[in-house]
């Protein structure tokens, strides 16, 4: 097994900035995702939490700052490099291989540790088989029986329900064996009953998968009760941090949004902005 | 009976040209299934491909079997060569702009080819025995029996690897989302390139088939256009709509000029797409999404 899976990574962003034309997305932002923790990052539309996802996983490059992955800089490695080295992400609009079963869909998660050549497959023998053999083995075995999609592995992706296709997209994730998972909204658009269980899901990949989760929400009920340690953006900066509660009760963050609550308030606010 | 026969010999010449048809479509669908680029430079490819084999065998005197191989690689580097330097730094352009810098680059290439080798036809030197060959009692040209042979072996073959290899299921992944293949570890920039490796070197092996049939010269790239038609009536993303469609129009093709007059043949070919593209937009065998250009 060539994977990277047993030990919880840690990440740490420093001072990342980033800019489209014009526009600072991000403005020197800075935080940690401890190892084994459940580290949530949250703050109203447009606050930059998608663009930091997008420069932790290698669509962005950073104008200026650090993303280091276990200390080790991996501001220049590519996505599939960071891939190999245990970083797993979902999407805010669900990324599945449309058309394909959700069986293949959680075997392409494993693309990134796999060796085989050319010759080997037209040979169709010795480790490609063997690769072959233990990915079955482990997907079956352990993901699906995991995530409880047992039911659904030979259906395509495109005829399952949200929640559902929420859910392979975590087990195509999985089967990356990452260190680090990095979840983009994992239960936007989710009823009660489906938010409820993959807040399950993501406990569990914490505790008994030993991976570090960085994740983006809305959902404040599921943050509240799964995170470990908040992080808010604002405009592109960290304006608050800590344990959920802490994070909670702090008054920057209810400004950031839900204004003070006082329109007069709110005018010198936008006033101040336009200013600025 | 006579005409019966000669029906059946008609339909074989139809069947080998088809197959090249076919071969020729597979460089489009490739290219296409990768980095949703219709290439419209395909046809020059093949043609460049045949100029090749031509200033290896001929001018440099090598075996044809050597200059064959050659050739191939010669159209291989090229499609390297065009990814990497004009393709790629397109990326994330709209797709009619991509679309038409292919369709610049054939006419780059067609110029470029006149200015070595000079705009006249010229043959292949022959590799293939013209010992006539019978089916039964109907007879086939050697060289369209070989092309016929050549072309379904390699679609054979890519077929397998489709479904078989794990870069074919990368590249069929890559094709449908780009970003979740990336995050999957899956290198997509390594995707695109053998994507247009491949389907080059597909196009001037083609181009040498064709042009030990009917010999080469620089606007011989037309033949392009008819394996459009293929792709677009197949669907442009589908193995097996590229093999049908080819083999189809081949026949048609074939019968047609037999039939009703070698005049008669592009406008069969086109009133084909036309109505194709009325029925069905995205192809008999291709998949609904394909933005139409």
């Amino acid at each position: 097994m060539t994977g990277a899976s047993g030990s919880a990574a840690h990440l740490r962003v420093e001072d990342v900035t980033l800019s489209f034309g014009g526009v600072k997305a991000l403005k020197g932002v800075s935080f940690a995702a401890e190892a084994g923790k459940i580290t949530a990052v949250i703050g109203p539309n447009g606050a930059g939490k998608t663009s930091v996802f997008n420069c932790i996983s290698g669509f962005y490059r950073p104008s200026a700052g650090r993303i280091l992955l276990d200390d080790q800089d991996i501001g220049r490695v590519s996505p599939p490099k960071r891939a190999a080295r245990g970083l797993a992400r979902s999407f805010q609009n669900i990324a599945l291989f449309r058309g394909m079963t959700v069986l293949d869909n959680i075997k392409l998660g494993r693309h990134a540790h796999m060796k085989t050549s050319l010759l080997d497959a037209f040979l169709y023998a010795g480790r490609a088989a063997r690769e072959e053999e233990e990915l079955r083995r482990e997907v079956e075995e352990r993901i699906i029986d995991f995530l409880e999609i047992d039911h659904i592995r030979n259906q395509p992706v495109s005829v399952l329900s949200y929640g559902l296709q929420k859910r392979v997209e975590l087990a195509r994730a999985l089967a990356m064996q990452p260190r680090i998972l990095l979840l983009d909204e994992p239960v936007a658009g989710m009823n009660r009953e489906e938010t409820e269980d993959m807040a399950r899901f993501i406990l569990d990949v914490k505790e008994e998968w030993g991976v570090s989760i960085l994740m983006v929400e809305h959902d404040m009920g599921l943050i509240m009760d799964i995170s470990d340690h908040v992080i808010v953006l604002n405009f592109g900066e960290v304006i608050a941090s800590g344990q959920p509660a802490q994070v909670q009760a702090d008054p920057h963050v209810a400004e950031a949004y839900l204004g003070s609550g006082d329109p007069a308030a709110l005018m010198k606010r936008l006033a101040e902005e336009a200013a600025h | 009976m006579s005409d019966f026969l000669f029906f059946i010999e008609v339909s074989l010449a139809g069947l080998g040209s088809g197959a090249l048809l076919a071969l020729t479509a597979l460089a489009f669908v490739l290219i296409y299934k990768a980095t949703r680029v219709v290439n419209l430079a395909v046809g020059e490819i093949l043609m460049l491909g045949g100029y090749l084999f031509f200033a290896f065998a001929a001018g440099a005197g090598l075996s044809p079997w050597l200059a064959l191989p050659l050739a191939v690689v010669g159209g291989g580097i090229l499609g390297a060569v065009v990814e990497r330097g004009i393709i790629r730094p397109m990326l994330g352009e709209a797709a009619i702009s991509v679309f038409m810098v292919t369709v610049g680059l054939g006419s780059v290439l067609v110029g470029f080819t006149e200015l070595i080798w000079g705009a006249d036809p010229r043959s292949l030197p022959a590799f293939i025995s013209t010992k006539p060959l019978f089916l039964g009692e109907a007879y086939v040209s050697r060289k369209i029996a070989v092309a016929f042979v050549v072309a379904a072996v390699v679609i054979g073959v890519f077929l397998m690897l489709f479904r078989f290899w794990r870069g074919g299921v990368a590249l069929r992944a890559t094709a449908t989302d780009q970003a979740a293949a990336y995050s999957c570890g899956i290198n997509v920039p390594g995707v695109f390139s053998i994507a247009w490796i491949i389907g080059c070197a597909t196009a001037a092996g083609a181009g040498i088939l064709l042009g030990a049939i009917g010999g080469i010269s620089p606007t011989m790239g037309v033949f392009g256009l008819s394996a459009l038609v293929v792709v677009i009536v197949g669907g442009l993303d589908s193995i097996l709509g590229a093999l049908v469609g080819g083999l189809a129009l081949g026949l048609i093709q074939s019968w047609t000029s037999t039939y009703l007059g070698g005049e008669y043949t592009n406008v069969v070919t086109f009133g084909i797409l036309i109505v194709a593209l009325m029925i069905r937009p995205y192809g008999l065998f291709g998949t609904h999404e394909i933005e139409r250009l």
